[in-house]
């Protein structure tokens, strides 16, 4: 088991943070050319030259080249129509026809975007080229935008994600271990000879929630050391606080996991409600898809998603340097949430027996 | 074969007269689909900003009113210096900060550029790079529209075509992968736990001395969770055609073998994981800790594999999930022919049988 509870975890964390980017790069493409002109080639080198695509696959006819995208070869294909080079010289306007695969909707979105940049910047080149002759252009006023990315300037997504999948796989765990822990005795029969041991109820759940909330915490260091040393993640905020908000949030997850325990009978069922729960909190928690999205009803529901939370106070703390004062709310919510889970779980568990 | 079929007719028993797990098994993947399917997606709106606006001329307070208007943008307040940037991100209340200069508008009339600043939180840089580009694509429209600017002419025109999703639908994209999922963690799942589950109770010894082959015994098990299984990826199925507006572009025939191999691959790897512990703690904990993050996250579900560093495009290659979510699409969206996806299926076909050969082999040495 401790490989499972220690290695399994911390090695996903290594290796996964690296899997979670929404950067497109290196996007395929295809391209057929009926123009054959100097033109055209000018614009297929335009593309070669970005950093976005690959170096673009020649297609003999459109047929072929979408067949390409239907078997997931390429991600696009850009036609460039007969008389590329006359039309644009006589001003007739060409225009080049574009197929996307948009299965994925949001990277089909981006890679057009960026293809219509290079178009834009190759009707620049164009019109400097036969301006150059004439007079020039009086340069119209325009607003420019500058952008800056705080925190994070080279938008780099491990930044998010190592810290975020940290989170996953202290909740995962913990979850999993308590939610199971108390129906194994169920099941195999041990709980009732406790229940006629002297020990106490309280006692009984604390002694069994304890190693759990250890093990959370250290999974936090260790997971914390990780982000430090191989990822370089910068650590702005108190790390104090981040153990301190830990340690309550171990509760909210022990005390679910103690409830689920006491109203299942078998460890399958009790398994099923922890992975039921999970994959709900983990496609909910604003980690891969923004929770401001989501329709209302759906983000008052993230009210309710403890890694949601968790996973705003490491963005905020570890990434941003917010102090208590700022996540205070946060913190509050937190500890309602751990007071009235454990209060249910202990409740159940005394109705059972 | 008698005997088999009447031990697969006391797994069947076991099995519907649990009605807990019974109602988890049906009801769960149902629940999920539908929250997952309306409340997951990648767009953006309604996405909480601030305004620093220096320069409080019409100009500013015309583009503001235009980002006001925009469903992706609520503005959340203003602010008064940049001094408060900070403070609002540390509290976590916006994503970004839209910053007009003191002199924006008479710039505009003169030959300079007005400068405005999008100042972003890049905690999540897929939001911040949307925000940007947002923004300066109604920056340009307004430039376009509103200051009557003409923009160059463009020589070349482009027209793009979106195919397979010519309304960019996020769901068209999360209903396979959820499905996947869903059937992946299911199948294994139960099938690890259920072989487990008479290890540990010491009922898997008396299951061998009967007269019944250890290979019988395991198929018997594993029968009524493919039935099951089937049923749920049915159920899977026709929510999302019905609720979701999925089409079927492809072959219905296609679509349910290539389910039933999916299945029966994960089934397999649920086998090979109850072989490999003896506890169903233990096997929960490798199929649901082992194929939870990695099944999310290297499937192509969510990430584009193609971005990932070459040794984790690699790594993909070993989940099945992947396979499964390619010919899910090529079926579904793209409604190509078998041709098309033989070497996926063949791939699937050749995992579940590698998990199930050692299987077999663990099995015969744990006997002698």
């Amino acid at each position: 088991m401790i490989p499972i509870i220690f290695i399994l975890p911390l090695m996903q964390l290594v290796i996964l943070s690296n899997a979670a980017t929404y950067e497109i790069k290196s996007i395929q493409m295809a391209y057929v050319d009926h123009d054959q002109s100097l033109s055209s080639r000018d614009l297929m080198s335009a593309i070669r030259g970005s950093s976005y695509f690959e170096s673009p696959m020649y297609f003999e006819s459109a047929r072929l080249a979408e067949e390409a995208i239907l078997k997931d070869e390429v991600d696009l294909v850009i036609e460039i129509p007969n008389d590329f080079e006359n039309d644009i010289i006589n001003a007739h306007h060409p225009t080049l026809g574009i197929r996307i695969n948009a299965i994925d909707g949001a990277s089909a979105s981006v890679q057009n975007v960026y293809l219509q940049q290079i178009i834009n910047k190759f009707n620049k080149n164009i019109q400097l080229e036969s301006f150059n002759s004439a007079q020039s252009h009086a340069p119209l006023s325009n607003i420019e935008s500058i952008t800056s990315f705080w925190y994070n300037q080279n938008l780099n997504y491990k930044t998010l994600m190592v810290p975020g999948i940290l989170v996953l796989i202290i909740t995962m765990l913990t979850l999993f271990l308590s939610s199971m822990n108390i129906v194994r005795e169920k099941e195999i029969g041990t709980l009732e000879q406790i229940n006629v041991t002297p020990i106490q109820k309280w006692q009984f759940i604390v002694g069994k929630l304890f190693p759990f909330w250890v093990i959370g915490l250290v999974l936090l260091s260790v997971g914390l050391l990780i982000a430090k040393v191989i990822f370089a993640i910068p650590m702005l905020g108190s790390i104090v606080l981040i153990y301190a908000y830990t340690s309550l949030y171990l509760l909210v997850v022990l005390g679910m996991g103690l409830f689920i325990s006491n109203f299942t009978d078998t460890q399958q069922q009790a398994m099923f409600i922890a992975w039921f729960f999970i994959v709900i909190f983990i496609l909910m928690s604003g980690l891969f898809t923004p929770i401001e999205s989501m329709p209302t009803w759906a983000q008052y529901l993230t009210e309710l998603n403890p890694v949601a939370y968790f996973v705003e106070i490491m963005r905020l703390i570890m990434l941003k340097g917010s102090s208590f004062l700022d996540t205070t709310p946060i913190f509050l919510k937190t500890l309602t949430y751990a007071v009235v889970m454990n209060t249910l779980a202990v409740w159940s568990y005394q109705k059972k027996n | 074969m008698k005997k088999f079929i009447g031990f697969v007719q006391k797994e069947f028993y076991h099995i519907f007269r649990d009605k807990r797990s019974l109602f988890i098994l049906f009801g769960m993947p149902i629940a999920q689909i539908l929250l997952f399917g309306f409340a997951i997606t990648n767009e953006i709106n309604n996405v909480d900003i601030a305004v620093l606006d220096k320069a409080k001329d019409s100009n500013s307070k015309e583009l503001i009113e235009k980002i006001q208007a925009s469903n992706y943008f609520r503005i959340q307040g203003y602010l008064a210096s940049e001094k408060e940037i900070e403070a609002a991100f540390q509290k976590g209340e916006i994503k970004a900060v839209i910053s007009f200069d003191q002199d924006f508008a008479r710039n505009l009339q003169r030959p300079e550029t007005s400068k405005l600043q999008i100042i972003t939180d890049a905690t999540d840089p897929n939001m911040a790079n949307t925000i940007t580009n947002y923004i300066n694509a109604m920056l340009a429209k307004y430039q376009q529209v509103n200051l009557q600017q003409h923009i160059s002419p463009q020589f070349v025109q482009a027209e793009s075509r979106m195919l397979f999703n010519p309304a960019l639908e996020s769901v068209y994209m999360f209903v396979p992968g959820v499905m996947t999922i869903i059937l992946m963690l299911v199948s294994a799942m139960m099938t690890s736990i259920s072989i487990t589950r008479e290890k540990e109770v010491g009922t898997m010894e008396i299951l061998l001395v009967s007269p019944l082959k250890p290979i019988t015994v395991i198929i018997g098990k594993v029968v009524p969770y493919i039935f099951l299984s089937i049923i749920n990826a049915l159920v899977i199925v026709l929510l999302s055609v019905f609720i979701f507006n999925m089409p079927i572009v492809g072959s219905l025939f296609w679509l349910a073998f290539e389910s039933i191999l999916f299945i029966i691959t994960s089934l397999s790897l649920g086998i090979l994981i109850s072989t490999l512990s003896a506890t169903q703690q233990t096997a929960m904990m490798i199929s649901l800790m082992g194929l939870m993050l990695p099944t999310i996250l290297l499937s192509g579900f969510m990430f584009p594999i193609e971005s990932m560093p070459l040794p984790l495009q690699v790594i993909s290659n070993i989940i099945p999930a992947k396979w499964f979510i390619i010919i899910i699409k090529s079926i579904m969206l793209k409604g190509v022919g078998v041709s098309f996806f033989w070497k996926e299926t063949l791939i699937l076909l050749l995992m579940a049988m590698v998990f199930l050969g050692i299987s077999i082999k663990k099995y015969n040495i744990r006997l002698a």
